[in-house]
Formats: C-alpha cells, structure tokens, sequence
C-alpha cells in the first residue's frame, strides 16, 4: 500500500493535478451554492473539459472535486437561506438555518465546514483500506460474478431510488437497458435498432443523455417555477469561531457519521442524501433528552451530523466505483462513463493496471478537503455573495453549456437535436415522478452487463453458469429480494391501511 | 387515469416494438456461422424486452400504486393544476430557442449564434438591460470559442459562413 500511496503522491501532487482539485473544488462550491443546481448536472457539464484533458488521473481528480465541492457549496446555501441546493444538505438546513436565524451563522458556516471536512478526510482513509481490499476479492471473480454483481447493483439502485414505488424505477432502469443496447454490438458487427439512422450507429452519446437528464431538467424546472431559485438576503456572516465547548460536542458526532456515513455510501443505491438523513436521525435518537428537544432549533450536533455523513458519503462511493466499476449512484456512474470515454475501464484490474489513477483520486481527496476547508472558512461571506447572481443570466447560460458538451462531444449539430428531444422527455419523465438516475446507471452499465453476460454464455454453452456457480446464483437472488420486499411490503402496508381505513 | 400511467403506457409500446425487433426481424440477418454461438446479438435485447414489457404492464396497471384518496381521477387532476402553476410558457420559448440553435450554429457560425442565443435567453426570461446583455455575451461567446478552438483543439467555425473559413 506505501508504494501505491507515493504513487498517488507522486500523480496528485503535478501542479496540473493539484490545479484541477482546486479548480474543481471552486466550481463545485459556486455552482453547488446556487439553488436548484446539483451536483449531477455541475458533473455532467464539466465532462467534456475532463474528457478533452486527455489524462483520465486529472480528469477523475476534476471531477471528484467538483463533486464534493457541491456537496459542501450545497450546505451553505441550506444553512444561509434554507434553500438547499443539493438534496444531499437537505438535513443540514434543519439545524444550519435556525442557528443563521439566531444571527450564529458564522458559527454554523465554521461547524458545518469542519464537519465536512472530517468526514471526507476520514472517508479518505477508509477508502484507501478498504478499496484496495475489496479489489484484490473482486479480483477473482467472474464474467458471471461480474454479471450478476450488476444485476445487484441495478436493483439496489432502482429500490433505494424508487422509494415506495420500485416498479417505477426498475421501469426506467429497463428503458436505460434498451438505450445501451442501440448501436453496434461486440458481438456482430451489425448495428441493432437503429432504424435505419447513420447517426445512431455509434449508440446515444453517454454525454448528451447525461445532459438531458439532469443539467436540462434542473434548469427548466428553474424556469418553470422562479420561487425555487428565489434568493434571499444572506445577511451578514460574522465570529467563525467555535468554543471549546461545541468542539468537544462536535467530536464524538462526527467520528460516528464519518464511519456510518462511509458504510451507507459504500452500498449501492443509497448514497449522500440516504446517509445525511440517517445521520440525522440516529444523532438525535441517541442524544440525551434536553439535547433532543435542541434538535431543529439550531442543535451543533444535529448540523454536524448530516455535514459529516454527507461527505463521508461521497468519498464511501468511490468505493464499488474504483473497485468494482460498479457505480451506485447517478454522480458516479457519470464519473464512470467519463472514465471509459478516457479509455480506462475502472473495477479491480485498475489497481494493477493504472495504479496512478486509483492512488492520485484518493491522494487528491486529502488536498481536495484541505482546499476547501482552507478556501472556504476565510471566503464564505464573500464566496456567499455568489447566490445573488441573476438567474435571468444563469439559465441561458446553463442551456448554452448543455450545447456546448454535447456538441463537442460529437461535433455534430444532430446531438443537439436529440438533447432538446431526450431533454423534454426527461422534464417530462420527472413531471411524473420518475427516477431519472436509474436511467443513466442503466444506460451506462448495460453495454458492460452485456458483455459478461454474452461472456459467460460463450463459456458455459448456455445460461447453465446462474446454477453451476453458488456465487452468482446467490447474487442474482439477492437481487430478486432486493426488488421484490420493498414492493411487497408497501402492498401489505396498503393492505393493512386499507383494512383500518375500511373500519372508520 | 394519472400522467405517469399513460408514461408507462407509451414505455411499453416501445418495449413493445424494440421486442419485436428482437424476437422477429434481428435473426434473420445472422450469418449461419454466427448460429451455433450460444448467444447472439438479439439475446439479451429479447430478455430486455420481456422484462421490460412486465414491468410496464405493473406500473401501467397500478397494482403497486399507493391509492389516491378519492380515486386516480383527484392525482391527474392535481398533477395538472401544479402544471397550470408553472411558467410553461418561457420553457418552451428557451426549448424552441435551442433548436434554432441547433439548426443557427453552423450556418451562422459560433459567435453570431451564441450571441444571439444567450441576448434571446436572457430576454425571455424578462431581462431588458441590452447593453450589459450584450456585453456579457460576447465576452461569454468570445471566450468560449477560445477555449475550445484553442485549448481543445476543437473547430468551431467563428463567422458566418459567406466569409470564408
């Protein structure tokens, strides 16, 4: 492990690499700050610029910080203006806004900020035991294991997102399936279900789809409704300092949330907004009763909370990502579709093979963290002046950029055609509460589940390898679970609601 | 019935058709040699394709659905008086705005259409101060063509077509 870390070292520390942390964390604070904006359309925005870097190290380091830099932009708008921009902070505006109200914002800002920071930097150290351990285990597996190790991956995504209503997700999840399968296969070289069209020979571009599911939605839902990016007056943010006193409450808080918030980031599907919320609810359950009734009325604990797990969160996703080339969330699988436009396929051969990718992006977390905490605690007031941009500016320029990627992805106006097209389904699709990541998880895992499938099916001469291996039998039925006991339990839960409803 | 069911109704027309390419125009085409593999190139779309036409069936059904309190008929109408709530109307406007875009970018080259994209933009959405739009945008337009003609190394045609380049 030394050697891999100066490896990373030696990668992170180019002045090239060190400028994208710091340029990615500052994009990733404004634009995360911004309400209505995540960090999933910041993401997909910055991938051409990764993707034209060249050098799949910088651009995973671009990226990364982009993305934890929203997460930390986002709790500072929940704090200053209870207008979360990311849902990860949802729960920071619980505790952050009422201490802003108490005129503590400052103070808010400081806890939330070193909160953040404990959690990434723990979550860092986490990663770099337990990735390189779970890579040399996913090292022996299987296409089939692979396969099935996917199918997993999916359902958990399409359980967590779906939320009481998985057939909707696992719908999507599908129609992701069926986008992935336009185009030329590996197998033929025949192009499938492209109905006669040159420009989908090559399948849908993975940077145009992720542009019109996320950064165009999000910026017509801005102009569809103006409240939701109605901002506020920050006020004035003064005394940063924390006292002895709230340090001593913050640090038991944050040990727990960095390693709670790792593990949950860690599972596929329930990533930095699943973790902050149970981040939340578990502090407050276990703190004593007169700390309880503090909860929501400006507690520290309870803005620690969600600060911590939010972030150790997000470096806890990184996990299946580096390790497995499984994405478990929608953030990642755009980092992972990045990755493979990079020529680098992630999963356990990216240790051996590219090492200095996989130590650079954990050695950069450190620095990332480092940045923020040190950009951030001096700047806020001023880096809070940001929320007053006008949005009459901010969304054209959003849906100029959304051209601009797709644009120079294919260099064809076309791809601009089929944005604007993908683009209204999309807005469409959430009107209706659709979830759109299972979408582009599955869009973006269905070419690679595809191969090991078609992999193993070379190789057992037939679907005999879902039996023959325990391991991936076992898999594959966990995912059935993963799916059905959910749906199952909201019926019987209906059912037995019905039943008192009936007696009324 | 609510929005999201006549959604999965037109989900499964298309899991509908892409099935039946699978399952009945794609082999056709196979090579004879290609037969004898276990797998071929219509095996996993066909998989997708049941699968996907259960799953739509569920949803359209809405077996799973929690109830609505008085019936489908109150959460469709609900869905429609949040729609009657939203500014539709610039949405489509900055919609129809991306497709003259599209269509604007390369006849009109780069900095025209840009311009003229973010200024029309910026309008729609109720700004009135012409001079900073301008300003703004060309110095937005300008400096996005420098990055990527000249850090990306991408051609983007600048000017209009009739002048050259």
């Amino acid at each position: 492990m030394l050697e891999g870390v100066l490896i990373g070292l030696q990668t992170a520390l180019s002045l090239q690499n060190i400028a994208m942390v710091i340029g990615g964390c500052l994009i990733g604070t404004f634009i995360g700050m911004l309400p209505g904006l995540g960090p999933m359309s910041i993401i997909a925005i910055m991938i051409p610029v990764a993707i034209s870097l060249g050098d799949p190290a910088a651009a995973l380091i671009l990226l990364a910080g982009v993305y934890y830099g929203a997460i930390f932009g986002g709790s500072t708008s929940s704090i200053l203006l209870n207008a979360p921009g990311v849902a990860g902070t949802v729960a920071t505006s619980f505790d952050g806004y009422p201490m802003a109200r108490q005129g503590k914002a400052g103070k808010a800002l400081t806890i939330a900020a070193i909160a953040s920071f404990a959690g990434g930097t723990i979550g860092a150290v986490l990663l770099m035991i337990f990735a390189p351990a779970l890579s040399s285990v996913a090292l022996l597996f299987h296409s089939a294991e692979y396969f099935a190790l996917m199918v997993v991956g999916l359902s958990a995504i399409a359980a967590f997102a779906g939320a009481g209503n998985v057939g909707k997700a696992v719908l999507m999840t599908l129609l992701g399936l069926l986008m992935a399968t336009v185009g030329e296969t590996t197998m033929a070289p025949m192009p499938r279900f492209t109905m006669g069209m040159m420009d989908l020979q090559s399948g849908f571009a993975f940077i145009t789809l992720a542009m019109a599911i996320f950064a165009l939605p999000e910026a017509l839902y801005l102009v569809f409704d103006p409240a939701r990016s109605k901002t506020g007056e920050a006020g004035d943010i003064k005394d940063l300092r924390i006292t002895r006193e709230e340090a001593k409450q913050m640090a038991p808080v944050v040990g727990r949330q960095s390693l709670q918030g790792f593990f949950i980031g860690v599972l596929p599907g329930a990533g930095a907004t699943i973790a902050s919320f149970l981040g939340y609810a578990v502090e407050r359950n276990i703190a004593s009763k007169e700390e309880q009734d503090k909860f929501g009325k400006g507690s520290v604990k309870g803005l620690a909370a969600p600060e911590t797990a939010n972030n150790a969160a997000c470096t806890g996703s990184f996990v299946p990502l580096l390790t497995l080339g499984i994405p478990g969330s929608g953030t990642t699988a755009i980092l992972l579709g990045a990755l493979i436009a990079l020529n680098v396929t992630p999963g356990p051969r990216l240790m051996v093979d590219e090492p200095q990718v996989f130590w650079a992006v954990i050695i950069s977390m450190y620095i990332g963290n480092l940045v923020l905490l040190i950009l951030n605690l001096p700047l806020i007031p001023y880096i809070a002046k940001i929320l007053a941009v006008p949005r009459n500016y901010l969304i054209p320029f959003i849906l100029f950029f959304t051209l601009m990627g797709s644009y120079i992805g294919q260099n064809n106006s076309t791809e601009l055609l089929i944005l604007v097209g993908m683009g209204i389904c999309a807005t469409i699709l959430r009107f209706a509460d659709y979830p759109l990541a299972p979408l582009l998880i599955g869009f973006i895992l269905g070419s690679m589940l595809e191969d090991n499938f078609a992999r193993s099916m070379q190789l057992y001469e037939g679907v005999a390898f879902i039996w023959e291996r325990p391991m991936t039998l076992a898999l594959l039925v966990i995912a059935a679970l993963l799916v059905l006991v959910p749906s199952y339990r909201a019926r019987r839960a209906q059912a037995r609601a019905d039943g008192v409803a009936d007696g009324d | 019935m609510a929005l999201d069911r006549w959604i999965a109704l037109v989900i499964l027309l298309i899991f509908a058709a892409y099935g039946y390419g699978a399952w009945f125009t794609m082999d056709g085409s196979l090579p004879p040699f290609m037969r004898r593999n276990p797998i071929w190139p219509s095996t996993f779309p066909k998989v997708i394709s049941i699968l996907g036409i259960l799953t739509a069936l569920i949803v359209v059904s809405g077996i799973e659905q929690k109830r609505p309190k008085s019936g489908a008929q109150a959460a469709s109408a609900s869905v429609y008086r949040t729609i009657a709530g939203y500014h539709l109307a610039p949405a489509i406007a900055l919609l129809a705005l991306m497709v003259v875009y599209a269509f604007a970018l390369r006849p009109a080259g780069f900095l025209l259409s840009t311009v003229g994209f973010l200024m029309a933009g910026a309008a729609i959405l109720g700004e009135r101060r012409w001079i900073t739009m301008f300003v703004v945008s060309a110095i937005a337009a300008g400096t996005v063509w420098y990055l990527i003609q000249q850090v990306l190394g991408i051609f983007l045609r600048p000017l209009p077509a009739f002048m050259g380049v």
